[in-house]
C-alpha cells in the first residue's frame, strides 16, 4: 500500500497567503510515501514545505513558477500504476476533457493528474483515471468560481487506487472517495 | 597576602589544634569532668581566633567547631553529670579567658539556659546578642553570630512557640533576629575593608560565599508565625530596608532587595509595595535593580495569575502605578544605567501588565511611552542586547493579544519601532507580519492597514541607510514573499472599504522600486480581481448614484499597476496578469477593457518576451485566455486570433511552432452553444502545423541525418480525431487515413530515430481509435471507415 499525495495550484504568494490551517494540520511528515504536485508552487519556500512533508516530490511546471528546473511534464510508475503529470496549461482549451485524453494517450499512462482549472476532477476514462486535485489553498482563478480549498490522496495498492478527495467546505473537511481497478485487458495491446 | 600553601598550612595546624583539644575535651566529658570540659572547649575554640584564614578556610575551620560544640552542649544539658545548675553554668563560662572561646561557650550554654526555661527565652536571647558585640572582627564576628543565629532558631518565643511567654515576645523574637542579622551585614560588608586594594575582587567573591549567613536571618524572619503582614509593614521591613539602604555595599544591597523578594510571601509584597520600591532609587548606582525588580514583577505577576480574588488587591494598592513610577525613579536615579537595564525594566513591567491588566491597553502604551521617552535622543539603538530587550518589548503585546490589530491602536509601538537599527526594524516587521499570518488576522479597515504599512514601512520601500549591497537575497524574498501573503490578510467584505484598502496598499506598495513590485504586485492584482469578482455577482447597479467601487474603475487602477511591473523588466509575469485581467474583463461584459488588457499582453510579447521557451509558454496563455473569451466582435476578435496566430508561427523551434499553431486551431472552435465554429479555419491550423511537422522532419534529416520523432504527426492526428469527433464538417474520414498512413509509413521508414515514447502514443491512439469504432451508436458509425491495421513496430 502506497500513499500518494496530489495537490497543486497552490499560488502562494499571489493569490493566497497559505494553506488553510486545517490542511496543514492533516498533512504531516512521515505518512506520504510520495508527493505529486501539478505546479504553481510559486516559491521555493512553499518547495521546501512540501518537501518536509515528503522528500520524494515530482513537480511539474505551473505558469507562476519561479523554479525554472521544474519539466512541463513527468511520468513516473507507482506499482502497477503508470501516472503522469502536467500543470495543463500547456493543454488547450483548458480543463477540456477530450484534450486531456489526448495528453493521457501521449504520456501513456494510467493515472493523468493535471491542475490549472482549481476545480478538482476525478473521473475514469478509456480505462485509466483522469485526476484534477484543484487549487490546495482555494486560490482565486478566472476559470473557475468559488474554488474551494482541496487536495487528492491516492491509496495505490496493487492494481487498485482508491482516491480520495479532500475539500474543505465553509470550514469543514470534506472527504469523498472514488474506486478504481486497473483491468489486465488496459495494456493488452502492447 | 598569604599564598595558598601557607593558608593550607594554617588551617591544617587549627584543625590539628582543635582536634587535639578536642580529644581532651572528650576525655573530660567521658569522665564527667567539668572543670576539665570548660578548659579544653575553651582551647580547642582558641583556634577560632586566627586572623590568618580566608573566611572560606575559616568556614572549614569553624564547622569542626561547630560539631564538636554539639557534643559540648549535650553534656550541658544532662546536669547529673557535671552536677552544676544552668544559671550557675552560665556564670561559669563566663570565665573563660578570651572572647571568642568564652561567647561560643557562652552561646552553647545559652541554649541550655533557654532550653530549661529557668530563664525567659527572650531575656537569654538578649543578653547573647548584646555580649555578641564583642567581637569586632568582621570573619570571626560573623561566624560567632552565625552560630548564635544557628543555636537560637528553634528558640525564638514565637507564637505557638514553648518558648513564647507573655504578651508581645513575638517583638523580642523580631527584635533578637533583626539585631542580629544587622550586626551580622554589618560584618559581612566590613570584611570587604579588610587587606589590601589589590584582592579586592577575590574578597568579592569569598564574601559572596558567605552571604547565606547573612540571608539566613531574613528566611528566619519569614517563618516566625508572629510576624503578620502589620508587623511586617511596621517593623520588620522597615528595619531590613534601613539596614540594606545604609550598608551603601553593592553586594549586600543587590542580595539582600533579591532575598527580601524571595522569602516573604507575595501578598505582603503587593501590600508594601510604596516602602520596598522606595528603596531602590536610594541604592547604590552600581546594583542590578533591574534583575530584583524584575524578579518582584515577575513574582506579583504568578501571584496575580494564581487566583482571582488576588485581583482586587492589585487594583486597590495601584500596583501599576507604583511600579511604573518607581521604574521611572530608578532610571532616573541611576544615571549609569546602560539603555538595556532601562529597556529591561520596560519588558518587566511589560510583562506584568500583560499578565495583570490585559484589558488594560492605556497602560501598554503608557509603558511603551516611557520607553520612547527614554529612547529619544538617541537616534538609533546600536547595543545589540538593548534591541534584543526592544524587540521582547514590542514581541509581548502580539504574543499576548494574539492579534496584530491591538497592537496597531497603540500610538507608541509605531514611535518605539523607529528607534531600531534598519536590520532589526525589519525582523520586527517580520514579526508583526507572522504574528497576522499565523493567526490569521483579518485587517480589516484601510485605516490599519495604513498603520500597519507605516509600521512595516523598512520592508516596503528603501529607507534611508538602508545599502543594497549587504542584502541577503535569500532573506530578501523571504520577506517581500511575507510582504505579498500579508497583502491577503487585509480585507473587509464591503467593497468600498475593500477598494480603499487596495488603494492604500497599491499607494505603498508602488513605493517599493524595482525589486519589490515582482513580489508586491501580483498579490495586489489577484486582491483586486477577487473584489472585481465580488462586485460583478452583485447584480443591480445602483443608477444615478456616484458608486466608488465599480469593476471599471478597479480594471483601471489594474491597468496602471501592472504597467509599473511592467517597467521594471517582469514583463513575463506582467503579461499573465494582463491576461487574467483580460478575462476578468471578458467576465464583466467589459469589451473595450479585456481587448485594452489584450493589447497590452500582446505588445509584452512582442516587445520585451525574447527567450524562446519563455515565448512559447507565453503564446500558450495567450491563446488558452483568449480562445475563452467571448466578449469580442467579430472584428476584435479576427485582429486578436490573427496576431496569436501569426506569432505562433513565428516561434523559434519549428515543434514549437508546429504545437502552438495546432493550438490556434482551437481558437476557430469553441465547443459551446454559442462558440464560433468556423471549421475552415480550424483545418487550415491543422494542415499548416501538418507542413511545419514535415519542415521539421525535413530539418533533422538534412542536419542530423536522420529524422525526428514522428510525435509531432500523432499529436496533430489526434487534433484531427478531437474535431472530427465535435462534428468539423472539414475534417474527412480520409485525411484522418491518410494521416495514419504516412504515421506508419514514417515509422517504417530507416532514418527515423527510434522513440519508444511516440511508438506509444501512437499505439495507444489507434487503440483510441479501435476502442472509438467499437463502441456502436453514432461515433462508432462515424469511426467505422477509418481502417485500423495494427502493424508490427520496426525491428531494428
Amino acid at each position: 500500500m502506497v500513499l500518494v499525495l496530489a495537490l497543486g495550484d497552490l499560488h502562494i504568494p499571489h493569490r493566497a497567503a497559505d494553506l488553510p490551517p486545517k490542511f496543514k494540520s492533516m498533512l504531516v511528515p512521515g505518512k506520504i510515501q510520495h508527493i505529486i504536485c501539478t505546479g504553481n508552487l510559486c516559491i521555493k519556500e512553499v518547495n521546501d514545505y512540501m518537501k518536509s512533508l515528503c522528500p520524494d516530490m515530482h513537480v511539474t511546471r505551473g505558469e507562476y513558477d519561479e523554479d525554472p528546473r521544474y519539466p512541463e511534464t513527468k511520468t513516473l510508475t507507482i506499482g502497477q500504476f503508470k501516472v503522469g503529470i502536467c500543470h495543463g496549461h500547456q493543454v488547450i482549451p483548458w480543463g477540456d476533457l477530450d484534450s486531456l485524453a489526448m495528453l493521457q494517450r501521449q504520456l501513456d499512462v494510467d493515472i493523468l493528474v493535471t491542475g490549472h482549472t482549481h476545480q478538482f476532477k476525478a473521473y475514469k476514462h478509456e480505462g485509466g483515471v483522469v485526476i484534477n486535485p484543484g487549487s490546495a489553498t482555494g486560490a482565486y482563478s478566472s476559470l473557475t468560481y468559488d474554488v474551494n480549498p482541496s487536495f487528492v490522496l491516492m491509496d495505490i495498492d496493487g492494481l487498485r487506487v482508491v482516491v480520495y478527495v479532500y475539500e474543505l467546505i465553509d470550514g469543514e473537511v470534506k472527504v469523498d472517495k472514488i474506486d478504481f481497478k486497473k483491468t489486465a485487458t488496459t495494456h493488452s495491446m502492447h | 597576602m598569604p599564598d595558598f600553601e601557607d593558608e593550607e598550612k594554617w588551617l591544617a595546624e587549627g584543625i590539628a589544634g582543635i582536634q587535639q583539644n578536642a580529644f581532651y575535651m572528650h576525655r573530660a566529658l567521658d569522665s564527667n569532668n567539668l572543670r576539665e570540659a570548660l578548659k579544653y572547649s575553651a582551647l580547642m575554640l582558641s583556634e577560632l581566633r586566627t586572623s590568618r584564614l580566608s573566611p572560606h578556610k575559616y568556614y572549614e575551620l569553624y564547622m569542626r567547631a561547630f560539631d564538636e560544640l554539639r557534643k559540648l552542649e549535650m553534656f550541658f544539658k544532662d546536669e547529673s553529670k557535671h552536677g552544676c545548675s544552668v544559671v550557675d553554668l552560665y556564670e561559669l563560662v563566663q570565665h573563660a579567658g578570651n572572647i571568642l572561646p568564652r561567647l561560643y561557650l557562652l552561646c552553647t550554654v545559652g541554649s541550655v539556659y533557654i532550653k530549661s526555661k529557668e530563664a525567659p527565652a527572650k531575656d537569654v536571647l538578649k543578653d547573647l546578642v548584646e555580649m555578641c558585640r564583642g567581637v569586632q572582627h568582621p570573619t570571626r564576628g560573623l561566624f560567632l553570630r552565625s552560630y548564635l543565629a544557628q543555636i537560637s532558631r528553634d528558640k525564638l518565643p514565637d507564637i505557638g512557640s514553648e518558648y513564647e511567654g507573655g504578651e508581645d515576645t513575638v517583638m523580642d523574637a523580631v527584635e533578637f533576629v533583626l539585631q542580629n542579622f544587622t550586626e551580622m551585614n554589618k560584618l559581612w560588608v566590613r570584611i570587604q575593608q579588610q587587606g589590601p586594594v589589590r584582592d579586592r575582587e577575590k574578597r568579592e567573591k569569598e564574601r559572596k560565599a558567605l552571604r547565606d549567613l547573612v540571608g539566613k536571618n531574613l528566611h528566619v524572619l519569614s517563618q516566625i508565625e508572629g510576624v503578620d503582614l502589620e508587623m511586617y509593614k511596621d517593623t520588620v521591613l522597615p528595619r531590613v530596608l534601613e539596614q540594606v539602604v545604609n550598608c551603601k555595599d553593592e553586594l549586600a544591597q543587590y542580595y539582600l532587595m533579591d532575598c527580601i523578594i524571595q522569602v516573604f510571601p507575595d501578598e505582603y509584597h503587593l501590600q508594601t509595595l510604596e516602602p520596598l520600591l522606595a528603596a531602590f532609587p536610594q541604592l547604590q548606582p552600581t546594583v542590578d535593580i533591574k534583575t530584583v525588580l524584575s524578579q518582584l514583577m515577575d513574582r506579583l505577576s504568578n501571584y496575580a495569575a494564581s487566583s482571582t480574588d488576588v485581583f482586587p488587591e492589585f487594583l486597590q494598592v495601584e500596583a501599576f502605578a507604583k511600579l511604573s513610577g518607581a521604574i521611572g525613579k530608578v532610571i532616573e536615579a541611576q544615571v549609569d544605567m546602560p539603555i538595556v537595564g532601562a529597556i529591561t525594566l520596560y519588558v518587566s513591567l511589560l510583562t506584568f501588565t500583560l499578565r495583570v491588566h490585559p484589558e488594560r491597553l492605556d497602560y501598554v502604551d503608557q509603558v511603551l511611552g516611557a520607553c520612547v521617552k527614554k529612547l529619544s535622543g538617541k537616534v538609533k539603538l546600536e547595543d545589540s542586547r538593548a534591541t534584543k530587550q526592544v524587540v521582547a518589548l514590542l514581541s509581548a503585546p502580539l504574543d499576548k493579544y494574539k492579534d496584530a490589530v491591538t497592537a496597531l491602536t497603540l500610538s507608541n509601538y509605531p514611535r518605539v519601532m523607529d528607534h531600531l537599527d534598519m536590520e532589526t526594524n525589519i525582523a520586527m516587521a517580520m514579526v508583526i507580519i507572522q504574528s497576522i499570518l499565523n493567526n490569521n488576522t483579518c485587517i480589516s479597515t484601510a485605516d490599519k492597514v495604513e498603520t500597519l504599512f507605516e509600521l512595516i514601512k523598512g520592508l516596503i520601500k528603501d529607507l534611508e541607510g538602508t545599502s543594497n549591497d549587504e542584502i541577503d537575497e535569500e532573506d530578501f524574498k523571504e520577506e517581500q514573499n511575507s510582504v505579498a501573503r500579508l497583502i491577503h490578510m487585509l480585507h473587509n467584505d464591503d467593497p468600498e472599504e475593500m477598494l480603499k484598502i487596495i488603494n492604500t496598499v497599491r499607494m505603498h506598495i508602488l513605493t517599493g522600486g524595482p525589486r519589490r513590485l515582482p513580489f508586491t504586485i501580483p498579490a495586489l492584482v489577484f486582491s483586486a480581481l477577487k473584489l472585481v469578482r465580488q462586485l460583478q455577482s452583485q447584480d443591480g447597479d445602483v443608477i444615478g448614484e456616484e458608486v466608488p467601487a465599480t469593476p471599471k474603475k478597479i480594471f483601471q487602477l489594474l491597468n496602471q499597476t501592472i504597467e509599473a511591473l511592467s517597467s521594471v523588466s517582469s514583463p513575463e509575469l506582467a503579461l499573465r496578469l494582463y491576461l487574467q485581467c483580460a478575462e476578468a474583463a471578458n467576465d464583466c461584459d467589459l469589451e473595450p477593457v479585456a481587448y485594452e488588457f489584450f493589447t497590452q499582453a500582446f505588445i509584452l510579447y512582442e516587445e520585451e518576451v525574447s527567450d524562446s521557451k519563455a515565448q512559447f509558454t507565453a503564446i500558450h496563455m495567450i491563446i488558452g485566455t483568449l480562445q475563452r473569451m467571448n466578449v469580442f466582435g467579430v472584428e476584435n476578435r479576427d485582429t486578436l486570433t490573427h496576431k496569436a496566430t501569426g506569432y505562433s508561427a513565428k516561434l523559434l523551434k519549428k515543434p514549437d511552432q508546429c504545437r502552438a499553431v495546432y493550438a490556434c486551431s482551437h481558437l476557430f472552435w469553441v465547443d459551446d452553444q454559442d462558440g464560433i465554429k468556423d471549421g475552415e479555419r480550424v483545418l487550415l491550423c491543422l494542415k499548416r502545423s501538418l507542413r511545419i511537422a514535415n519542415a521539421a522532419q525535413q530539418m533533422a534529416n538534412a542536419t542530423r541525418g536522420s529524422s525526428g520523432p514522428v510525435t509531432l504527426f500523432v499529436e496533430i492526428l489526434n487534433k484531427y480525431l478531437y474535431f472530427f469527433e465535435k462534428g468539423n464538417p472539414q475534417i474527412t474520414t480520409a485525411a484522418i487515413q491518410s494521416l495514419v498512413e504516412l504515421i506508419k509509413t514514417e515509422m517504417q521508414s530507416d532514418t527515423t530515430t527510434l522513440d519508444p515514447a511516440s511508438d506509444a502514443f501512437f499505439t495507444s491512439t489507434l487503440r483510441y481509435i479501435q476502442f472509438q469504432k467499437q463502441k456502436g451508436g453514432a461515433i462508432g458509425e462515424k469511426y467505422e471507415p477509418i481502417k485500423v491495421m495494427f502493424t508490427q513496430k520496426k525491428q531494428s
